[in-house]
């Protein structure tokens, strides 16, 4: 029987023929990857393996993107011990301050990430570069520290599930609302210890920024890695960023699935998950009167050049509403040049935003944007549960860029045909 | 191993951030992050738990974030064991990888009440309610995490591969 991608890729990091859905397997590491947040754990992990050299200093990315710019003492302790690692381990590509942006975006901007590898990073959100056909996945701190002292980690291999788009997209309906609406039917452990597949001729259209989108939400289904075959629109994005060489896989004709989900997606309206769950969606139309306080544009999520741009195309020569607090984040330092050179912040300025610089912001609540008790945010990020943007009782609706950068200017939830 | 202790019920999709909010996540002393477990969701909890008590679960327990700050806070806070319908993934690993086991029970968890008294013997995967006449059998803990469990965790696995290879 024919192979998945995900077992493709798999099975030639194992040095295996085959593999199958629920083996237990080791495979080697191309990429390994922490942050701020992560790294501290998992730099004492990787010393009480006993290990005094990391694998290769050339595997290991380390990237503070978290609580950037250090927002307090214990914040600064953190990106200290991550950047004293980096130095004693000869790390090459450590990257703070005006180097750094979101994790996520500067791996494959920079080309770290290519098709066909195997990328492990202590972040959920590692599932991102699957978009580029690797499999990516997201593991705890111990995990990594353990893949950094021997370049190896021990995995399960999912079961494959199938997602097939056919259709046509209607006006402003993007990776965001497609991901959305595909959790909001399966359900937030609808792809639990899977992984995702995304296919059909929607996806073979979508440009490389929202593929990114969608395989970034993989984990909100329970999903081990979403991953996308890689096309012409894939190597076209990597070929520019890249010079390492890459193996592309696609699934077999007859590669075995658990399921094949197929969605029409005409009918799909621009999503909104509403509190507290990202499976709890609803088209925008469905959303009622509702107010809010804050918007946040950015993350791995939705902070791409592309977002950007699709959210200035939306608050050009207009205001937010009174009372509505805007903030934009590009998610890397080549974003934000781009979108100056572009005009695109001058449109944000002029529109009221306060504009941060390349990190992961509010949407972890972190700090650069918290939400107090009762306060309203629409977020252009990927998770809503109760307290994640701050208090315990505020509340975050998800929703696509365009969407959020219309409820700026409406200040309640609405689509750009409302204005 | 056996282990008996209070239960406190948790229901379905217990996600990290409830476990342990983000804002905390520049801590990483275990004793301080187990003052902050579940503080949003039930502050109570980190200052009545006991040692050896037993947290118990819906589905998809742990889903959200890779923290291992919300495993951590947990077993720092004295828990023993999580008895849950399903874990998400990277909650499942990062649990075991720390030494703190995890089993899965539909039947356990319909069964068991929020200040119930349990037993559970982790190794046979065996839940009891204290005063109750039924036991309920877990999915066996597949045998790569018991390694795990006997090794303290995934650090000391390695180094006990290390041993033997060297």
């Amino acid at each position: 029987m024919g192979m998945t991608i995900t077992e493709k890729i798999l099975a030639r990091h194992a040095g295996m023929e085959t593999v199958s859905p629920g083996e237990i397997i080791e495979v080697a590491v191309d990429c390994a990857f922490a942050h701020d947040v992560t790294a501290t754990l998992a730099i004492d992990s990787f010393r009480k393996t006993g290990a005094h050299n990391i694998f290769d200093d050339e595997k290991v990315l380390l990237v503070a993107d978290h609580f950037v710019p250090n927002k307090d003492i214990k914040s600064a302790q953190q990106v200290k011990t991550m950047r004293n690692f980096a130095r004693e381990q000869g790390v090459k590509y450590y990257f703070e301050g005006g180097e750094a942006g979101i994790g996520h975006v500067i791996l494959p901007e920079k080309g770290f990430v290519v098709p066909g590898q195997v990328i492990i990073g202590a972040d959920s959100h590692t599932c991102t570069y699957g978009a580029l056909g690797a499999f990516s996945t997201g593991v705890g701190s111990t995990d990594l520290g353990a893949v950094m002292a021997t370049g190896e980690i021990w995995l399960k291999v999912p079961s494959s599930i199938r997602f097939e788009y056919h259709g046509t997209l209607g006006p402003w309906v993007q990776g965001k609302d497609l991901i959305l609406y595909t959790i909001g039917r399966i359900g937030v452990d609808g792809a639990l210890y899977n992984a995702m597949e995304f296919a059909g001729p929607v996806i073979r259209a979508l440009p490389m920024y929202q593929r990114f989108t969608m395989t970034n939400m993989a984990i909100e289904a329970g999903a081990k890695n979403g991953i996308i075959e890689p096309d012409e629109i894939t190597l076209a994005y990597v070929r520019e960023r890249s010079l390492q060489e890459f193996t592309v896989e696609v699934s077999d004709p007859d590669a075995h699935y658990e399921k094949v989900i197929t969605i029409e997606v005409d009918e799909i309206q621009p999503q909104v998950a509403v509190p507290h769950s990202p499976a709890n969606v609803c088209p925008v139309a469905d959303v009622g009167h509702v107010e809010i306080d804050q918007v946040f544009i950015g993350s791995c999520t939705n902070g791409w050049l592309e977002d950007l741009r699709n959210a200035a195309s939306i608050l050009r020569g207009r205001s937010t509403a009174r009372g509505v607090r805007l903030i934009v984040i590009p998610a890397s330092p080549w974003i934000y040049k781009q979108a100056i050179r572009e005009g695109l912040i001058e449109i944000f300025l002029n529109a009221g935003a306060v504009i941060g610089p390349p990190c992961c912001g509010p949407c972890l609540g972190g700090h650069m944007g918290i939400l107090a008790e009762g306060e309203r945010a629409v977020s252009t990020t990927n998770r809503n549960f109760v307290g994640r943007m701050g208090h315990p009782q505020s509340e975050v609706y998800l929703t696509n860029p365009v969407v959020a950068a219309a409820t700026a200017l409406l200040g309640k939830i609405g689509g750009p045909d409302e204005l | 191993m056996k282990v008996q202790g209070k239960v406190w019920k948790f229901g379905d999709d217990i996600d990290t951030d409830l476990i342990l909010p983000a804002q905390y996540l520049n801590i990483t002393d275990g004793a301080e992050l187990a003052k902050l477990c579940f503080s949003d969701l039930r502050p109570e909890f980190a200052l009545d738990v006991s040692p050896g008590d037993i947290v118990v679960a819906g589905k998809n327990f742990g889903c959200g974030s890779s923290r291992e700050h919300a495993p951590l806070a947990i077993k720092m806070a004295g828990v023993k064991v999580i008895v849950a319908k399903s874990f998400a993934r990277i909650f499942y690993r990062n649990a075991f990888n720390i030494g703190l086991p995890l089993i899965e029970s539909e039947e356990a968890v319909e069964n068991l009440s929020d200040g119930d008294t349990a037993i559970v013997d982790i190794a046979a995967g065996d839940i009891k309610k204290v005063g109750g006449n039924d036991i309920f059998h877990a999915k066996p803990i597949p045998e790569f995490m018991r390694e795990f469990i006997t090794a303290g965790g995934l650090v000391g696995y390695i180094r006990n591969k290390k041993l033997k290879k060297g």
